[in-house]
């Protein structure tokens, strides 16, 4: 009889030992959900969301104090992604203006008067140019976050829609034309 | 010849629907009035334009050339003025506009002076960037530049095969060209082969071309024999898509191409006739791709194949065959299974561009209604690269991408089997397609967001280290300010405390120096009284100095 409580007790102890240090040598430092949740929102950094950025909106949703629904630029797929990583039901956009056409933000040469405002506001860094030199906006990098257009003093920036081309024009989801059998 | 082939799993037979066209030598299109060519007529990155609008070129001359390392200089197809250079439409399923040059003809159509290659005793690389700026590119379909294809790099090339199959219905490009050029294809598979240091040849083609085959054995047996040295011409059994470059190699060596992987990994490297031929004319003659063997078919007067340079517009080629007969529906680019739809039939010829059929409602009917899928897996047998097409379609159709590509979506070569075979007429490489560019769309956008995380973080950063670095430089600033303002301060009090030091060492010299003398020298009786007062001060002094003492006395 006792020897099966040493016994039971010393496989305890043994385990238990196992397990605390296991939970010291593999400690998560970060919190996982956050880097998953970040992954899915469209990186805008547009604050759209109320939040200064998609980290912290990440974190937002991870701690549950915000809703999934915040991000107009992640659209409906975005909503639906994260309702499919967290588990809960997909809910419509908070902003019913539905989602934009992708755009990038364009500067008028003839306009600019070099000011450096728009560049403070660029979330990636996307606008060159320097003190009473003409600005450009490096239309790759440009996430079309719109956060430069209110700073601007002459209003020489214009968000222009991407265009189709042929480098990114997608085949058309098929067109179903069903037969009626019945 | 009694090489062991290994037929791949699948395939259909389609109507061949060859004859129709090869029937007639290839013919020469008349010098046309005006060119349009494409900047983008390769795989990769398009051609850089080089010309100007208003500028005169010669034909042959490069008027795109090649950036990056995956593209292909782009020439003049005759002599002319250019006048625009602007985006025109493109000879592509989405009916786009693409960035072109447009060449007037001067109707001279001089050409630029040649320069023969010596390819045997040249440098590989050397021999490789010509090819780069000849415009060599594949011109069986998929136009991949070349020059980085007869590159073996790390990989050993042991076998090349070359792939005369040409198993789509309609085209005959590639049968044509074999049967009247075959020497000068030899010619060009020779290059190729020195390039890639390959021991083998393996040519192969299907067994319903039998008089290109016999052209190619004649001119086989009249090369020279160090070029024809284990060249050997192999017929394979017609059964679409037996000219895909992965079924080929399987048809021939039995090896099969790794899921994701190329040819190359085998070992392996594959060309199409048609690109041998182009890279005799450019090393040999010194001549860059300025045209190709188009196939004009279907619904036209007189079917046959064309020497078209590229930039012709295809209502143009389409009118040197007799043009479209009444009740056309329309054209396609490429045959009847892999090709799409023209939108503009002012789009012009380009390296990818084999062949165009004009459509009636009798050869081409338009596509039945779907029905629903029946799981009969009849596009599961008919599949060459052993997919199950009707799960990849379900998914596709739901939009389920992640399961889509689980299921080896991207080793779907769209052959176009399983909508042929669809007894519901479903199609299938509609599906795939759409769910394809979906997931590029998706891999771009993700990229493009991972670049924004980093940039977004790195600002972040950096507006983090300017802060502190601001601060640090400011709390260094002021404790500088403070020392500054202290040390003078110090100095001064020291030169100060030193004066007053010396000051005072002086005064009390000067005291001591001033000393009253008037108490030596005394007589006794006056020392005496002076000590009794001194006593009696003493006393006094001593009387204040403890008064609880001189209270308890009292």
């Amino acid at each position: 009889m006792l020897s099966a409580i040493l016994v039971m007790a010393g496989i305890g102890l043994v385990l238990g030992g196992i397990l605390g240090w296991a939970s010291i040598r593999y400690r998560v430092q970060d919190d996982p959900l956050v880097e998953k949740i970040d992954a899915i929102l469209p990186q805008t950094q547009c604050g759209q969301c109320g939040y200064p950025g998609c980290k912290p909106y990440a974190e937002a949703i991870s701690k549950g104090e915000a809703d999934i629904n915040l991000c107009p630029p992640g659209g409906e797929d975005g909503v639906r992604r994260l309702a499919e990583l967290l588990g809960v039901e997909p809910k419509p956009l908070s902003d019913d203006a539905g989602p934009k056409p992708r755009s990038v933000a364009v500067i008028d040469e003839n306009l600019c008067i070099g000011c450096t405002l728009c560049i403070q506001a660029c979330p990636v860094d996307a606008i060159v140019g320097a003190a009473k030199q003409m600005h450009v906006i490096v239309a790759d990098q440009c996430t079309g976050c719109e956060l430069c257009l209110p700073p601007c003093p002459v209003d020489c920036i214009s968000m222009q829609v991407i265009k189709e081309d042929v480098t990114n024009w997608k085949w058309r989801y098929p067109v179903h034309m069903m037969k009626r059998v019945a | 010849m009694s090489r062991r082939l290994f037929p791949f799993h699948g395939g259909v037979h389609p109507e061949p629907h060859k004859r129709e066209s090869n029937t007639t030598p290839i013919r020469a299109m008349p010098l046309l009035p005006r060119y349009v060519v494409p900047m983008r007529q390769h795989i990769g990155e398009p051609a850089r334009p080089t010309v100007h609008v208003g500028d005169h070129v010669l034909r042959g001359q490069i008027i795109g050339e090649a950036q990056g390392y995956v593209s292909t200089a782009v020439h003049a197809p005759t002599s002319g003025r250019v006048v625009a250079l602007e985006p025109r439409p493109a000879a592509h399923p989405s009916g786009l506009y693409d960035l072109a040059v447009v060449i007037e003809a001067d109707g001279d159509d001089r050409a630029v002076a040649f320069q023969p290659l010596d390819w045997r005793n040249m440098d590989a690389s050397a021999l490789r960037n010509r090819v780069r700026d000849l415009g060599v590119a594949g011109l069986g379909g998929a136009v991949f530049p070349s020059y980085v294809k007869l590159n073996p790099g790390a990989q050993r090339i042991h076998t090349l095969i070359v792939n005369g199959a040409e198993c789509e219905p309609w085209i005959t490009c590639d049968d044509r060209l074999m049967r009247e050029r075959a020497g000068e294809t030899l010619r060009g598979i020779a290059i190729m082969r020195h390039c890639l240091a390959a021991e083998r040849v393996l040519i192969g083609i299907e067994d319903n071309k039998p008089e290109a085959i016999a052209a190619m054995r004649a001119a086989l047996a009249a090369l020279d024999a160090d070029d024809a040295r284990g060249v050997e011409i192999v017929a394979v059994p017609s059964i679409y898509p037996a000219g895909g470059g992965k079924q080929l190699t399987y048809l021939l060596t039995g090896l099969e191409t790794p899921s994701g992987g190329r040819s190359t990994d085998l070992g392996i490297q594959v060309f199409n006739v048609g690109t041998a031929y182009a890279l005799w004319r450019a090393v040999e003659l010194g001549e860059p791709l300025i045209s190709r063997v188009v196939t004009v078919t279907g619904h036209v007067a007189a079917p046959g194949n064309f020497e078209a340079r590229l930039g012709t517009p295809l209502v143009d080629l389409i009118a040197a065959a007799g043009g479209e007969l009444p009740g056309a529906t329309g054209q396609i680019v490429g045959g009847p299974m892999m090709g799409f739809d023209l939108m503009d039939d002012a789009a012009p010829v380009t390296k990818a561009v084999n062949c165009v059929i004009v459509k009636n409602a009798t050869l081409f009917p338009p596509r039945a209604p779907d029905l629903p899928c029946i799981r009969c897996d009849a596009c599961a047998r008919a599949c060459p690269v052993v997919l199950q097409p009707f799960d990849l379609y379900w998914y596709s159709r739901a939009k389920d991408f992640g399961r889509a590509q689980s299921y080896h979506l991207f080793d779907c070569i769209e052959c176009g089997c399983c909508s042929y075979v669809c007894p519901s007429h479903i199609p299938l490489v509609d599906y795939f397609r759409y769910a394809k560019s979906e997931i590029w769309q998706r891999e771009r956008e993700k990229l493009a967001a991972d670049q924004a995380r980093q940039r977004h973080e790195f600002k972040t950063f950096r507006l983090e280290r300017e802060k502190r670095e601001k601060a640090e430089k400011f709390a260094k600033a002021a404790e500088k300010t403070k020392a500054a303002a202290g040390a003078p301060v110090d100095a001064d009090a020291e030169r100060k405390q030193a004066l007053l030091k010396a000051a005072m060492e002086r005064a009390q010299k000067a005291k001591e120096a001033v000393q009253p003398k008037n108490v030596d020298n005394l007589p006794p009786a006056v020392q005496r009284e002076i000590d009794e007062i001194e006593a009696r001060r003493a006393a006094a002094r001593d009387a204040a100095e403890h008064p609880a003492d001189a209270g308890a006395d009292k």
